[in-house]
């Protein structure tokens, strides 16, 4: 298969890349990364870092915050019969994460609940469907992998999967840069200049959808939330630009992921906790130390301001 | 020009017997009209009177339910692909916190025509963009007054910057028609001042302005004609004629009495 032997290259060059960065680091900290599941591991955390940081923009200007929640949560019925069926669990994770979107947005739209309480009643309904189900299934550990994430466990399709997601998500937002711009800051301008504004939304939210179940076994379904929360706020408290604040949640994503992996793998602690830990601790320092939106520049700002004029 | 010879004698906007609703409640009863080309047209009309629905007609945020409504001869959503219509909305719907800069801003107003760019220019970052868009966006940023704040966030303008700037990017588009949905409400007087002369220029180049407005003596002022509407059209002609005391009279008792006509419908 010409496809699969591109896909392999792919992953041997990305992986050689890597390892020439981990060349760079101490002895101490480069020791694991001989392994050849900790390569793995080490790619799968950059490619999600990467792309959960990619859409954690569009994520927090949007206000998307509980629907990424939702997406996450809702996927775990379709892990669970996917499961029963012998189907690859991407398949039914990316189908219910989907339907469930759709419900949502179907619900707002024709009824009078609101948004919020729309996305609340989906995602608890699709998630207690998921643990009815995997309760009647005796080997569950595959399925708590999914629910808490090992980066260290990651098999290779699932690499594969993260790969294919990253690359979808880096191509439509270089392709549809500016619609998706114009769509998060003004979707009413968008519309008034012509843009398809029903095919803008649902394309990005199957886009998270298609990052959520491609972040699945790296963070678990209960954190990658954070993954899509943490990195854009952390961009938005320290610049003003859209193009930086993608740059800088990108590189918050990657860090978070490689440096939690590194911790995971010292201290024997859980890598999803630990990836999104490091993210967290990141948020606090930009929210501290940021430039102009920091609290110690606000209130420096506030200090000089009010200070008596001498 | 390879227009077609009635081109320039089509109407701006043509309405027959538009019926619109949000919410199920009705906006736009019955409504017919014409606004000539070229021509400033004040629209004016109680809250909740349907002057935002027709313009959201236009903009494709609102469907009609019944009747028609053509733009230069075209249905909205041709000439809305087609960069014919510019559009200021009201501010208060605007995320402000977003991380963009007030020139980028204005260019986002120029991302209707970059469909029409070749591809490799779509791809490239801005640097390689056809020059006329940045171009349009300086024009637009010069007219009103914003060249020295074109790289401030956003965020971190007052009010009546605000509107300028979403003046500004209404005009980078370089539209023939401009629809405008109260452009002077919450503005401080020299930011107002500065919108006018900015509009008046804009049809002295042979622009259409429709705008939506409760000021009325820069209606007066400045309009061509002002349309009353107040669900249905309640009148449309010159100012003086539109808002002397006795039409003023008539449009603020037009909702009662088309919702007593509703009752006696469903009695």
């Amino acid at each position: 298969m010409p496809l699969d032997a591109m896909a392999t290259g792919l992953i041997e060059t990305l992986t050689a890349a890597l390892m020439m960065a981990v060349g760079l680091l101490p002895e101490s900290l480069a020791a694991p990364f001989e392994y050849r599941f900790m390569q793995r591991a080490l790619l799968t955390a950059v490619l999600v870092g990467a792309t959960c940081g990619l859409l954690s923009c569009f994520v927090v200007l949007k206000r998307w915050s509980l629907l990424g929640d939702a997406i996450s949560h809702a996927v775990l019925p379709g892990v669970a019969i996917a499961y029963l069926l012998g189907w690859p669990f991407f398949v039914g994770a990316f189908v219910t994460g989907a339907l469930t979107s759709l419900g949502i947005g179907a619900i707002e739209r024709h009824t009078r609940i609101k948004s919020d309480a729309a996305m609340g009643l989906m995602f608890t309904a699709a998630f207690a469907l998921g643990i009815v189900i995997i309760s009647k299934i005796t080997t569950s550990t595959h399925l708590m992998h999914i629910l808490f994430g090992n980066v260290l466990g990651v098999q290779a399709g699932a690499l594969l999967l993260t790969l294919l997601a990253s690359l979808v998500a880096v191509l439509t937002i270089w392709l549809a840069y500016r619609p998706l711009l114009l769509y998060t800051f003004d979707p009413q301008q968008a519309q008034a200049l012509g843009f398809n504004v029903g095919a803008i939304h649902y394309g990005l939210i199957l886009l998270l959808t298609l990052t959520i179940v491609a972040s699945l076994e790296t963070v678990g379904i209960i954190l990658v939330v954070a993954m899509l929360v943490t990195p854009g706020a952390t961009a938005h408290l320290l610049t003003d630009r859209f193009g930086t604040m993608l740059a800088i949640s990108v590189a918050v994503g990657v860090v978070s992921a490689v440096a939690g992996l590194v911790i995971s793998v010292q201290l024997d602690v859980a890598s999803g906790g630990a990836i999104v830990l490091v993210a967290s601790g990141l948020f606090l320092i930009a929210l501290l130390a940021g430039p102009r939106h920091g609290l110690v520049a606000r209130y420096w700002r506030r200090w000089r301001f009010n200070r008596p004029a001498s | 020009m390879e227009q077609r010879p009635t081109a320039d004698r089509l109407p701006a906007l043509e309405a027959r017997g538009l019926y619109a609703a949000y919410h199920q409640e009705p906006v736009l009863e019955d409504v017919s009209l014409s606004l000539p080309q070229g021509e400033w047209t004040a629209i004016v009309g109680p809250n909740g009177g349907g002057k935002s629905s027709l313009l959201g007609v236009v903009i494709g945020s609102l469907s009609p339910l019944r009747g028609e409504l053509k733009i230069l001869g075209q249905t909205p959503q041709v000439q809305r692909q087609r960069g014919r219509i510019a559009f200021m909305a009201q501010q208060e719907r605007m995320e402000w916190d977003f991380p963009i800069s007030v020139r980028d801003t204005v260019m986002t107003g120029r991302f209707g025509m970059m469909r029409h760019d070749p591809l490799w220019r779509r791809l490239l970052p801005r640097r390689w963009a056809n020059p006329a868009h940045r171009r349009a966006v300086e024009e637009a940023l010069a007219d009103v007054d914003m060249i020295d704040l074109a790289d401030r966030p956003i965020g971190a303008l007052s009010g009546g910057q605000k509107k300028r700037v979403m003046l500004a990017r209404a005009l980078a588009q370089q539209a023939p028609i401009l629809l405008l949905d109260e452009p002077l409400a919450g503005v401080d007087p020299p930011s107002e001042a500065l919108i006018m002369a900015t509009l008046e220029r804009q049809r002295r180049a042979g622009r259409t302005i429709i705008m939506v407005t409760h000021d009325l003596p820069g209606a007066r002022q400045h309009a061509d004609q002002v349309l009353l509407i107040n669900r249905t059209v309640v009148g449309m002609g010159a100012p003086e004629a539109m808002l002397s005391d006795s039409m003023l009279a008539r449009l603020a008792v037009a909702s009662t009495r088309t919702a007593d006509e509703e009752r006696r419908v469903a009695a």
